[in-house]
């Protein structure tokens, strides 16, 4: 029986059988960011334990760093400053790489590595945080750990893991024009559910998974934490080498011709067979946005707000009436209607070249809503130098966006920034949870093209309807 | 870690779906660089009345007079779902929540309250939830026994339940492989050099 590409890498990788399904696998990359790498990294210090290969350790500033022009190590939040002063101090004593507050290669921790080469095809990559399943999109297996397990990573070069099992969803066919990255990850999250992966490795395949470019790929694995899944992986393509060719830190000369034959050997056999299989349609794929407080309570932004009876096969009564009542929303009314406060664009799911060049494309000679607070935030600093140099960020400008440094920013409001209370945000980022990027406020997960045109109206809206309304008109 | 072997308290159902760890404990309260001081955030939306006050909100099951000093916590599906922060299961620890039963847990979570001396048991939470004596977890047995004479059977991994009977450190335990690791990697850069050759430029 045939392998899938998991396996190939994962045999690669198992030092020892340590009985049952666990196993003690060998780590090649660990990435730390200021929230949770900073304690990590002293709380090692503190037990005597050396970092193992301080070659192979990255931390950037991300999760707390203000993101708001002209910033300094100083945060909303009072203690923030002691996030990044601790990671700062504990990166020089274990003698590891910091892309720091000023360092042209800072940025959210997903964008910077693929941007960097750090994450390449069949090497394990851990970092304490969940969103690490993103970087899967270039062949590797990525996966989010708590801070003990990158202290285990760190002292060790190993983690001891139990094999997940392995499930494939296939998705064949075009997407219709308008139908995002972003979009498939939602409509597969409100089909299996925000627990519907627990327990498996996710491996994306198909024709409209493979005709996805990288940062598309990023973008679709980057939510398979909301599926529960311990990861997700795409089999490396030549989109992803011609992607990495000359970065950082991918392997260069001969390293690069070896690293590349060893690298087209990383699929799943033909006759390889998965633990569970689902497949979707790319044509039935509709742009979706959130209208709950789980990103599986999310629907085809066409579509009216939700009954209970529309979505008991999967969400309780209670949590149905809990996310009703957080959210003040009337079911029956079209969700391409409901009035916003703001607009949020970036996070580790949406903040990349691609995804700014697509929504400046919709905020080019439009002002937004003046009711509306928009703002976006550059995934990393190479991304918000490039799109400057493009004059993208005068695009922003003049629509009426914030123009911000590189950081997770009000994805969530670790640096003590944040929306308001009752306050509706379009949110091209990853958590709907209740008080996520701020104390009761709502938030509703969809593009960054959603959210551009959300913002330029006042209220939800499908872009490609409002496009099309202007032809015609 | 403090060794697990069995815990007597009342069960507080908490039946909710999809507790996340942004509700476990928000990002306003994660201060310190530090894994202690973080109780007294834990489900600080819920707990409390305003944002960042401590006015105690008399409605949430942690705060009736019933469960103070319960140990063990009934939740839903999908438990401990969204950011990996370990604040999620240093502040359990700390509040003193030593089991957590639930239909489902997020992996990483799950993996981050065994590191901590929570264990987590996997079990259909409704019948256990409607107890309303003390409950024994015996992780010798794999067992929930109830005051009314009620037995759940519960599954751990072999290494989790022995990490938590004894209180081991999983570092301490991989240190001693040492060796192995290195003869693996030395074979391994052989191999692929280009994973250890890391010098930018």
């Amino acid at each position: 029986m045939g392998k899938t590409a998991f396996e190939k890498i994962w045999d690669a990788h198992r030092v020892v059988s340590l009985g049952d399904d666990n196993d003690l696998i060998l780590i090649d990359r660990i990435l730390l960011h200021e929230r949770t790498g900073g304690v990590a990294l002293k709380s090692l210090e503190e037990s005597g334990r050396p970092v193992n290969d301080p070659n192979q350790v990255f931390a950037t500033m991300d999760h707390i760093v203000d993101t708001r022009p002209g910033r300094t190590d100083h945060t909303l939040m009072p203690t923030g400053r002691d996030f990044i002063l601790a990671t700062r101090s504990a990166s020089r004593t274990a003698g590891i790489s910091l892309f720091d507050l000023t360092d042209p290669r800072q940025g959210i921790v997903h964008v910077i590595s693929p941007e960097l080469g750090i994450i390449l095809p069949g090497a394990t990559l851990v970092c304490p945080d969940s969103h690490t399943c993103s970087q899967g999109a270039l062949g590797g297996l990525a996966w989010g750990i708590g801070s003990s397990e990158a202290e285990h990573a760190l002292a060790t070069s190993t983690l001891r893991v139990t094999k997940p099992k392995t499930m494939r969803i296939t998705i064949e066919g075009e997407l219709v024009p308008g139908v995002t990255a972003k979009d498939l990850a939602l409509y597969i999250v409100s089909k299996i559910g925000s627990s519907g992966a627990v327990g498996y490795l996710v491996e994306y395949a198909g024709s409209a998974v493979s005709n996805l470019d990288v940062e598309g790929r990023l973008t679709l694995c980057n939510m398979a934490t909301e599926l529960g899944a311990f990861s997700a992986f795409i089999a490396p393509d030549d989109k992803i080498y011609a992607y990495l060719k000359g970065r950082e830190y991918a392997p260069k000369g001969t390293d690069w011709e070896e690293a590349l034959s060893q690298w087209r050997t990383i699929r799943t056999d033909d006759d390889a067979v998965f633990d569970k299989e689902v497949s979707f349609a790319g044509a039935d794929i509709p742009p979706m946005i959130s209208w709950g407080t789980s990103p599986q309570q999310s629907v085809p932004i066409s579509a009216n707000i939700p009954a209970f009876e529309d979505v008991s096969g999967r969400d309780s009564r209670d949590s149905y009436d809990r996310a009703m009542r957080y959210m003040g929303l009337n079911a029956g009314d079209p969700m391409a209607s409901v009035p916003i406060d703001a607009a949020f664009i970036g996070s580790c799911t949406n903040s990349r070249l691609s995804d700014l060049r697509r929504a400046a494309a919709i905020l080019r000679g439009r002002k937004v809503s003046p009711h509306v607070k928009a703002i976006c935030v550059p995934g990393s600093t190479a991304v918000k130098h490039r799109a400057e140099a493009e004059g993208l960020d005068k695009v922003f400008l003049e629509a009426g966006f914030e123009w911000r440094e590189s950081g997770c920013s009000m994805c969530f409001f670790a640096g003590g920034e944040s929306f308001g209370a009752e306050e509706r945000v379009v949110t091209s980022t990853n958590r709907n949870f209740e008080s996520r990027q701020g104390p009761k406020t709502r938030s509703h997960l969809a593009s960054p093209e959603t959210v551009a045109m959300s913002a330029i109206m006042g209220h939800i809206a499908d872009p490609r309807v409002v496009l099309a309304d202007e032809v015609t008109s | 870690m403090k060794p697990l072997k069995t815990v007597t308290s009342l069960g507080i159902p908490l039946l909710v779906d999809n507790i996340d760890t942004d509700i476990i404990i928000p990002s306003r309260e994660m201060k310190s660089v530090s894994k202690s001081g973080l109780s007294d955030g834990l489900f600080a939306g819920w707990r409390y009345t305003q944002v960042g006050g401590r006015e105690l909100n008399p409605d949430f099951i942690l705060n009736q007079d019933r469960y103070q000093n319960a140990s063990i916590l009934i939740t839903g599906d999908n438990m401990g779902c969204g950011s990996s922060r370990e604040h999620a299961a240093w502040a359990l620890e700390e509040y003193g929540i030593r089991v957590i039963i639930a239909r489902s847990f997020n992996p990483i979570f799950r993996g981050n309250c065994i590191r901590n001396g929570i264990l987590p048991i996997r079990l259909e939470p409704e019948g256990i939830a409607s107890e309303t004596g003390m409950l024994t977890v015996d992780l010798t047995n794999l067992s929930i026994t109830a005051e009314s004479g009620n037995i759940w059977k519960f599954e751990l991994e072999s290494e989790a339940r022995e990490m938590l009977l004894e209180g081991l450190d999983p570092i301490d335990l991989t240190l001693k492989r040492a060796a192995e690791i290195a003869a693996f990697r030395a074979a391994d850069r052989k191999n692929r050099p280009w994973i250890y050759n890391l010098k930018a430029g």
